[in-house]
C-alpha cells in the first residue's frame, strides 16, 4: 500500500539486480565446459562468416591429423545438415543443429545436441557455429577455446570491423591463403588489424587445399590436448549447477 | 538478431523476480549496456519494445545505460588507446578490458508491489 496516505496505490519496490542477461546460457555453459573437462574432451567453438572456411578446416583437420585423435561435431545450420554430412565424409562423427532462424548457438542448444551422442569418447570436439560474425560472440557454450576463421578474400579490415569477435578468440585460422597470389590482400594488414582487437593474440595462416600451414594447426591442438588431463573423470566431477528439470544425461555422477 | 532473443532471457529474468517480490507490476528497468558488448542498444530497446507487450513487462520503462569499454595494461595500469595494439608498449602484457566493457546487465528493476 502507498506508505504516503494510504490511499491504497501500489508502492514501488527497487531491487539491485547487477546481474550478466546471459547468465542462464552462462550456467548451461559452465555444465558443458565441466562435462567435457571431466570426460577429457578438448571442445572449440569454431566461429567465422559463411563461406570462411569452417567445414573445410575440419576436414583438413581429420585429413592432417591422421587418425591420432577421435574427432566429432555438431554444425550449426539455418537450414541443412550439408556440413555435419560433409564432416561424416571426412571422418568426423557429427550431429546438426539446425537453427531455423536462429543467427547463433548457445550452450541449450550445444547440450541437447550432446544427448545421445557418443562425445565422452571423442578426443577433440569442434563446435561448428552458425556463420555469422556478430552474435555467436557473446554466447559462451563450454569450450576451451574460441577460434575463427577468417578468408583471407574477407578484406584487410574485417577485425577492426568486428571488434566483439576477435576480442574473444584465442586463436585466428587465415584461411585460403593458397588464394593469395591471385587477391590485392597484404596479409600484414590483417595481423596487424588483428593486434587491435585481440589482446592474446595468435593467428595461423593456412590452406585445406594445399595444406599450408596445417603442422602449425595440428601443433597448437596437441598443446591445448596436452591440458586437457584425460581420467581425472567423474572422481573429481563436481557440479556447480542443479538439475531441476531432471534432464537425463548419459553420464554417471 | 540476437536482440530478440536477449530480451527473452531479460524478461523471464524479470518475471522471476517480480514473482519472487510478490509484485503486481514492473514500473521500471535499467539495464548497461559495454561498447564490446555486441549488442545495439537502439535495436536492444526496438526488440525489447516489441517483445514485452503482454509479459510482466508491459508498462515497465527499460533505461539503457552505455558502459564505455577501455583498454589498459594488466600489469602497469598504462591506458591504450582504441585502436592501438592490445598489448603493453612497457610491459608486453596484454591489455585488458575495463569493467563491465563487454557486458549486458540487468541492474535494477522497480516492482510495484500491493
Amino acid at each position: 500500500m502507498c506508505t504516503t496516505c494510504g490511499c491504497g496505490d501500489t508502492s514501488l519496490v527497487p531491487v539491485d539486480v547487477h546481474e550478466k542477461i546471459l547468465a542462464g546460457n552462462d550456467r548451461v555453459a559452465r555444465h558443458n565446459r565441466e562435462h567435457f573437462a571431466a570426460a577429457g574432451v578438448l571442445a572449440l567453438n569454431v566461429m567465422g562468416s559463411p563461406g570462411s572456411g569452417k567445414t573445410a578446416l575440419l576436414e583438413a583437420t581429420s585429413r592432417a591429423s591422421g587418425g591420432r585423435w577421435r574427432l566429432g561435431a555438431v554444425s550449426g545450420d539455418l537450414a541443412t545438415d550439408n556440413d555435419a554430412r560433409r564432416l561424416e565424409k571426412a571422418g568426423i562423427s557429427s550431429r546438426a543443429i539446425t537453427t531455423g532462424q536462429g543467427c547463433h548457438l548457445d550452450a541449450e542448444l550445444v547440450h541437447d545436441a550432446l544427448h545421445g551422442f557418443a562425445w565422452k569418447d571423442l578426443d577433440l570436439f569442434f563446435i561448428e557455429n552458425v556463420g555469422n560474425l556478430v552474435c555467436p560472440a557473446i554466447y559462451d557454450l563450454g569450450q576451451a577455446a574460441n577460434l575463427v576463421t577468417l578468408s583471407v578474400t574477407e578484406g584487410e579490415d574485417k577485425p577492426q570491423k568486428y571488434p566483439v569477435m576477435f576480442k574473444g578468440a584465442d586463436l585466428v585460422l587465415l584461411t585460403k591463403c593458397d588464394l593469395l597470389p591471385h587477391l590485392d590482400v597484404e596479409v600484414s594488414k590483417i595481423l596487424d588489424g588483428l593486434k587491435r582487437v585481440m589482446p592474446r593474440f595468435e593467428a595461423i595462416q593456412i590452406s585445406a587445399k594445399t595444406g599450408q600451414g596445417l603442422d602449425a594447426w595440428i601443433g597448437w591442438l596437441e598443446a591445448r590436448r596436452a591440458k586437457v588431463a584425460r581420467g581425472t573423470g567423474a572422481a573429481v566431477h563436481a557440479h556447480s549447477h542443479e538439475h531441476p528439470q531432471g534432464h537425463e544425461h548419459e553420464h554417471e555422477h | 538478431m540476437h536482440e530478440y532473443s536477449l530480451v527473452q532471457s531479460l524478461v523471464t529474468r524479470v518475471e522471476s523476480l517480480a514473482q519472487a517480490g510478490k509484485a503486481t507490476a514492473v514500473h521500471r528497468l535499467v539495464v548497461s549496456v559495454g561498447e564490446l558488448a555486441g549488442l545495439d542498444p537502439e535495436l536492444f530497446q526496438t526488440a525489447y519494445d516489441t517483445f514485452r507487450a503482454g509479459t510482466i513487462c508491459e508498462g515497465a520503462a527499460m533505461e539503457i545505460r552505455r558502459v564505455p569499454a577501455r583498454w589498459g595494461c594488466g600489469g602497469c595500469g598504462r591506458e591504450i588507446a582504441k585502436g592501438e595494439v592490445l598489448t603493453c608498449p612497457d610491459c608486453g602484457l596484454p591489455a585488458r578490458l575495463s569493467a563491465g566493457g563487454d557486458e549486458v546487465m540487468l541492474e535494477t528493476v522497480e516492482l510495484e508491489v500491493p
